[in-house]
């Protein structure tokens, strides 16, 4: 297996607040990776930091061959790295198509804003918006504006795909159709890095966990045996609660 | 397919207007023409873009002085109105790396001041342009007549170009990307347009004809001086008209200049020491009534039609 993303002690400081703490972690092609930690962890930074909104203070972030610390937001969409936002972020007065045909165009895969729309289409029916593709971004729903930044992000045809929570907020069935998309996305040979809250939607999804907590990588590995290393119980519910369970055991 | 049809019937009918052979009318029209093609470029940036510029007025007397300087060099006149406008452009593209990082009111804050610093600069030159005393420029020995011509068509040109200009840019990726820039810049730079180029290539666009309509300006005058040309008027001008036409759309800032200049001659004529205030008035009256601008209001009376392109 080769890495597709690799962090290299990578850290951010804001001010005096180290959001991100000398992490290193990589990615494999074709996987599905949880990142997950409690509030103000630090995950949000970290997805900052690899698209370039806020440079790594430190550090080095390589994706597949490249260095890409220093590069710019732009420079590294156009490399094939994705992101949806945790606070959605459409083009509101725009229609919903013209969104998505951003994605398209300005990734290099399309030639004209004919073409871009065109490829729009297949990603609208993908995601089950084909019937709003005329319709203002600002009019959709919180699940299909979710819905429309999968769909934006699929646009750019990225190889890594990072999805900062896009289920939260969501009721119960629109997490089952978001799942079933992401999981069909993945078996298109997709990258993904998953941010979830959701304890029961990440290790249904992910093939493997990366927690972090205070902006520090405290554990990584299988999802089952994350959940049960004391140090990520610790992180969650507590020194006392993790104990109790430590003694159990 | 639409609009070039509407631009092309528009000039068309204008270029008959000399038939009249009415100097006034003459005179009114060349000065829409030049108003069309102020507001059209800041449409660019303003509009599409969405960064409020007032550096209009800059461009306008760079492009001025620096036809008029190569003029007293002794060059053609047509060679020099371009270099008016090249002046105005590369301008706008250096002085856009130095301003464009800034949003909202930084950025408006910062681009007025860019036409008070270029009048101090033209001010503290008194060898190279008259300074104060402004600068006179070659007379042309032709007929009134065929000189108020001349200059009109020179104009109504340059409004074909910079309206064909617009067209152009609002069905690519140019004016995508600017569009998307205006409604979420963050998000933009994520889906991988390079905002920074985007916005100074709408930057430069936005001088280019302003620094032309300048440099024949100052020929059709025959004189200018500082506080003339980089009038403040001049900069806030295109602004009303955009946004009294419409906002981003292609031939609202030509219609906002006619509006706006048809009100300025009324006022002007009846009420000589109220026209400043009246204008005032008009401003209030949009941002309160007409937010969208007149083309999308009337739109929006008119019966929904199905997705036009």
């Amino acid at each position: 297996m080769t890495a597709l993303l690799t962090l290299d002690n990578v850290s951010r400081r804001f001010g005096g607040l180290n959001a991100v703490d000398s992490v290193s972690f990589s990615v494999e092609k074709g996987e599905i990776v949880g990142l997950i930690g409690p509030n103000g962890a630090g995950k949000t930074t970290l997805i900052n930091l690899v698209t370039g909104v806020h440079p790594a203070t430190s550090g080095r972030v390589r994706f597949e061959e490249n260095d890409i610390t220093r590069a710019r937001p732009y420079q590294i969409a156009r490399r094939g790295l994705a992101r949806t936002f945790q606070i959605v972020q459409p083009f509101p007065k725009m229609t919903v198509i013209d969104n998505v045909a951003a994605g398209a165009l300005f990734c290099g895969h399309a030639g004209s804003v004919r073409e871009a729309q065109n490829i729009a289409r297949e990603h609208l029916a993908f995601t089950g918006l084909a019937d709003m593709a005329e319709r203002p971004a600002a009019s959709l729903t919180l699940a299909r504006r979710k819905r429309l930044e999968l769909a934006k992000s699929l646009a750019m045809r990225p190889r890594l795909l990072m999805l900062d929570e896009v289920n939260a907020g969501l009721n119960q069935t629109e997490v089952e159709d978001a799942l079933a998309i992401i999981r069909r996305i993945a078996e298109q040979g997709v990258t993904i890095i998953v941010i979830e809250h959701l304890m029961k939607v990440v290790l249904s999804i992910s093939h493997r966990l990366v927690v972090l907590h205070h902006g520090q990588l405290i554990a990584q590995g299988a999802p089952r045996e994350v959940v049960n290393d004391p140090r990520v119980i610790e992180a969650y519910l507590g020194a006392k609660y993790a104990g109790k369970r430590e003694a159990l055991h | 397919m639409r609009a070039w049809a509407i631009l092309i019937a528009v000039v068309a009918l204008l270029a008959l207007l000399p038939l009249a052979g009415n100097n006034y009318a003459l005179r009114l029209a060349t000065t829409v023409c030049m108003y069309a093609v102020m507001a059209q470029s800041w449409n660019f940036i303003g509009g599409l873009a969405g960064y409020p510029s007032f550096a209009t007025a800059a461009f306008f007397g760079l492009g001025a002085y620096a036809s008029a300087i190569l003029q007293g060099q002794g060059a053609p006149m047509l060679l020099s109105w371009a270099f008016g406008g090249l002046a105005a452009m590369a301008f706008a593209a250096l002085i856009g790396g130095a301003i464009l990082h800034l949003r909202g009111h930084y950025f408006a804050i910062a681009s007025l001041i860019v036409a008070e610093m270029l009048r101090e600069l033209i001010n503290g030159l008194p060898d190279l342009t008259g300074g104060g005393k402004g600068m006179n420029l070659p007379i042309l020995r032709i007929s009134v007549a065929s000189e108020a011509q001349f200059f009109f068509y020179a104009m109504l040109v340059l409004a074909f170009v910079c309206a064909a200009t617009a067209i152009v840019v609002h069905g690519s990726k140019l004016g995508f990307g600017l569009r998307c820039i205006q409604q979420n810049e963050d998000a933009a730079n994520i889906l991988g347009v390079n905002a920074y180029a985007y916005k100074t290539a709408a930057f430069s666009l936005s001088a280019v004809f302003v620094g032309v309509a300048g440099a024949i300006y100052a020929s059709w005058v025959k004189y200018i001086e500082p506080p003339d040309v980089f009038d403040i008027l001049l900069a806030v001008k295109p602004m009303v008209m955009v946004l009294l036409g419409g906002l981003g759309t292609i031939f609202g800032p030509a219609l906002g200049a006619v509006i706006l200049l048809a009100f300025e001659e009324l006022v002007w004529r009846n009420f000589l020491t109220i026209h400043a205030a009246a204008l005032g008035v008009i401003i209030v009256i949009l941002v309160l009534f007409l937010p969208n601008g007149l083309l999308s209001t009337v739109r929006g009376w008119l019966p929904a039609k199905a997705s036009s392109p």
